[in-house]
């Protein structure tokens, strides 16, 4: 007998101990006499059951988890009395009910098998980019109305159209992969489930502009994608879908990946670039636009992990077939990343479009805590804190903005209803002095003076908060990149849509209480 | 884990970099790769070898929290302070570490087994409160957790 297992390799299942399942399979085996293939893949993005083991069958792939060492013994008998037998894994709602395009093969393969990555699509759309012309490719990602999926949701397509335009000696295609907003990890997920992807979308970006070198800019925060990274590009090299001659096409492209050192502000594509260039990460003023002078003075792609890793499957089955998913102005399909005080927390990729609420309540199913949502911050540290009030609000950037929030990178962080919104808003600013990079002044100044008058709120001081306003009105208009101008977004929306909790008596009354 | 850095080996480690663009940062976490900081007497010979100022490979070095100017201790803990992990308690559990090792976020402790560290996200969203232990990933952290990381770095 036989059995194929797959169990996860992504961080996430490592912080839960898959290891130790991996460990204790192993053992099993070995004591049972039974053969047993262990496949490594990326996470299918249930994050609550992590660590999720799969046995395949001839129906499909069943799913077991959450698993511990104690757990194993069970999946070498009657699986189907398996106490965490979940049914087959793609049958589970979570998961049934997504879109999966870029993710399609997140989870699935194994994340450094090469020919596992082509038996499942994998190279299709690089192989059709090597047949187009350079203007082709470009026209075909504007035509899918793709937008940066970083959080500033330009048009791809149109960055691309002004490298391909520009005329240098060398380009550059650079990948943000400096994921710091708390709540995201699809770009995590991506590189350690499917590198492949990432490294055939810049390869295509680079024959559609004419760049020939590519950087992952990729933080220091996620040592294990660091690795399967390196390990994919080395991989890619010696294949030869990087290096002189892409795939034999005599057209070059090489990448490395390169790892940040902790700066929350080079993630803004400025201060990204300052630091590969291996200077202080301080944000540069634009213009000129990073697509005309970007990395070492030349033009630069600057793209979010998960913009680039979309182009592969548009390419690929092209544009209409990913512009058809989405709604207004946001095409195709985005993933979300449910977190925080969540009951069924993880990756959740779908076409936009869905209100608010159906994430949270439906797909998220309530919090974790059991407790009443009280506010859900979607887009990160710098996102908009959304009451229930605004949960018929559909995932759009237009939509999003027009409630004065933003989509961001669409992770949301759920909080039950123990939440002190005065204590979020006061740590907004917090984050943002320390985070800051010090060139302009509403962002180095204001923030420290905001964490002093959210405390003058706190101490009962209501004269302080048309201060609050007043100084996130400056910093909005005022800073120079988006640290300092969106971190008014979760402050002015936590004091706009719980008030209650910035009544300096309120805060007063708990304090004493405690 | 050594904490000095020959000058044999310094000049090794610049000449593996020299050639890629935009060296100074791969050449900082070489350093601290191998000796756990980044010697300070290691900046002027940088700076020479790179063309810039002894000012710039300063200033590049502490703006960046990664880079360590003195020696951390033998095991590092990064707890996540981030939204996502607030949601979940983390800042209790913060505090239940602080007292249970004796000290504040950026300390050591006096016997030199941990130092304390606080880190904005791990990519670890749903399934915090997170940490980074000596670069290993640890979810859904608690008390109990936090106690058995403590006893196994010999704090």
């Amino acid at each position: 007998m036989t059995l194929k297992i797959f169990l996860s390799r992504d961080a996430a299942a490592k912080a839960l101990g898959v290891d130790d399942v991996a460990d204790a399979i192993t053992r099993e085996a070995a004591a049972r006499g039974v053969q047993v293939t262990l496949v490594r893949p990326g996470s299918r993005g249930m994050i609550w059951l992590e660590p999720l083991a799969e046995v395949e069958t001839p129906q499909g792939r069943m799913a077991f988890g959450p698993m511990t060492a104690a757990d194993v013994p069970g999946l070498f008998g009657d699986l189907s009395a398996h106490p965490k037998a979940q049914g087959l894994t793609e049958e589970i709602p979570f998961f049934k009910s997504q879109t999966r395009l870029t993710f399609a093969r997140c989870g699935v393969i194994d994340p450094l098998s090469l020919a596992d990555y082509e038996a499942h699509g994998g190279l299709a759309g690089l192989g059709r980019a090597l047949a187009m012309t350079g203007a082709e490719i470009v026209a075909e990602v504007t035509e899918s109305g793709l937008r940066g999926r970083g959080g500033a949701g330009f048009p791809t397509g149109i960055k691309w159209k002004t490298v391909a335009d520009a005329v240098a000696d060398r380009k550059y295609i650079v990948c943000n992969a400096d994921e710091g907003d708390s709540a995201t990890f699809a770009d995590r997920m991506l590189m350690e489930g499917d590198p492949f992807t990432l490294i055939e979308g810049m390869a295509i970006a680079g024959i559609a502009t004419g760049a020939t070198k590519g950087y992952v800019y990729l933080r220091s925060e996620y040592p294990d994608a660091v690795e399967v990274m390196n390990a994919a590009v080395r991989i890619g090299r010696e294949a030869g879908l990087l290096g002189a001659s892409v795939l034999g096409s005599n057209r070059a492209f090489d990448m490395e990946i390169r790892v940040g050192a902790g700066a929350y502000v080079c993630g803004e594509e400025t201060s990204l670039l300052n630091s590969l260039e291996g200077k202080r990460g301080i944000v540069r003023a634009k213009p000129p636009l990073p697509a005309l002078e970007g990395f070492l003075g030349k033009p630069t792609v600057v793209n979010n992990v998960i913009s680039l890793a979309s182009v592969p499957v548009i390419l690929g089955k092209g544009a209409k077939h990913y512009k058809d998913f989405g709604l207004g102005r946001s095409r195709g399909t985005i993933p979300l990343q449910i977190a925080g005080n969540v009951k069924h927390g993880g990756l959740y990729e779908i076409a936009f479009g869905l209100t608010l609420g159906e994430i949270v309540d439906t797909i998220g199913g309530g919090t974790a805590s059991g407790r009443p949502v009280k506010a859900v911050q979607v887009g990160g540290p710098l996102g908009a804190y959304f009451p229930r009030a605004l949960f018929d609000t559909p995932f759009g950037y237009e939509e999003f903005a027009g409630k004065d929030g933003l989509v961001g990178h669409a992770g949301l962080t759920i909080f039950d209803d123990s939440t002190d919104m005065l204590k979020m808003a006061r740590f907004a600013m917090e984050f943002c002095a320390v985070e800051s990079c010090g060139k302009c002044t509403p962002c180095r100044v204001g923030a420290v003076r905001g964490v002093e008058v959210v405390d003058r709120i706190a101490a009962g001081d209501p004269t302080a908060v048309p201060i609050l306003k007043d100084l996130c009105n400056t910093m909005k208009f005022g800073s120079l990149c988006a640290l300092g101008g969106f971190t008014p977004y979760p402050v002015m929306s936590a004091l706009t849509h719980f008030p209650d909790d910035f009544s300096g008596s309120a805060t007063g009354a708990k304090e004493a209480a405690e | 884990m050594t904490n000095t850095l020959s000058s044999e080996r310094l000049g090794e480690i610049i000449a593996t970099h020299a050639g890629l663009e935009g060296p100074l940062l791969p050449i900082f976490h070489a350093i601290q790769e191998e000796v756990g900081h980044i010697p300070q007497d290691a900046l002027p010979v940088i700076a020479q070898a790179l063309n810039i100022s002894r000012a710039e490979a300063h200033g590049v070095m502490s703006f960046y929290h990664d880079f360590r100017a003195n020696p951390a201790g033998r095991h590092v803990v990064k707890l996540c302070r981030a939204e996502a992990c607030q949601s979940m308690g983390a800042d209790a559990l913060h505090d239940h570490a602080k007292e249970r090792l004796g000290i504040d976020f950026n300390e050591t402790t006096k016997n030199g087994a941990v130092t304390l560290e606080p880190v904005f996200c791990l990519g670890l969203c749903a399934c915090g409160p997170a940490a980074l232990v000596d670069g290993k990933v640890v979810g859904r952290l608690d008390a109990e957790k936090i106690d058995r990381i403590a006893t196994e770095c010999g704090a």
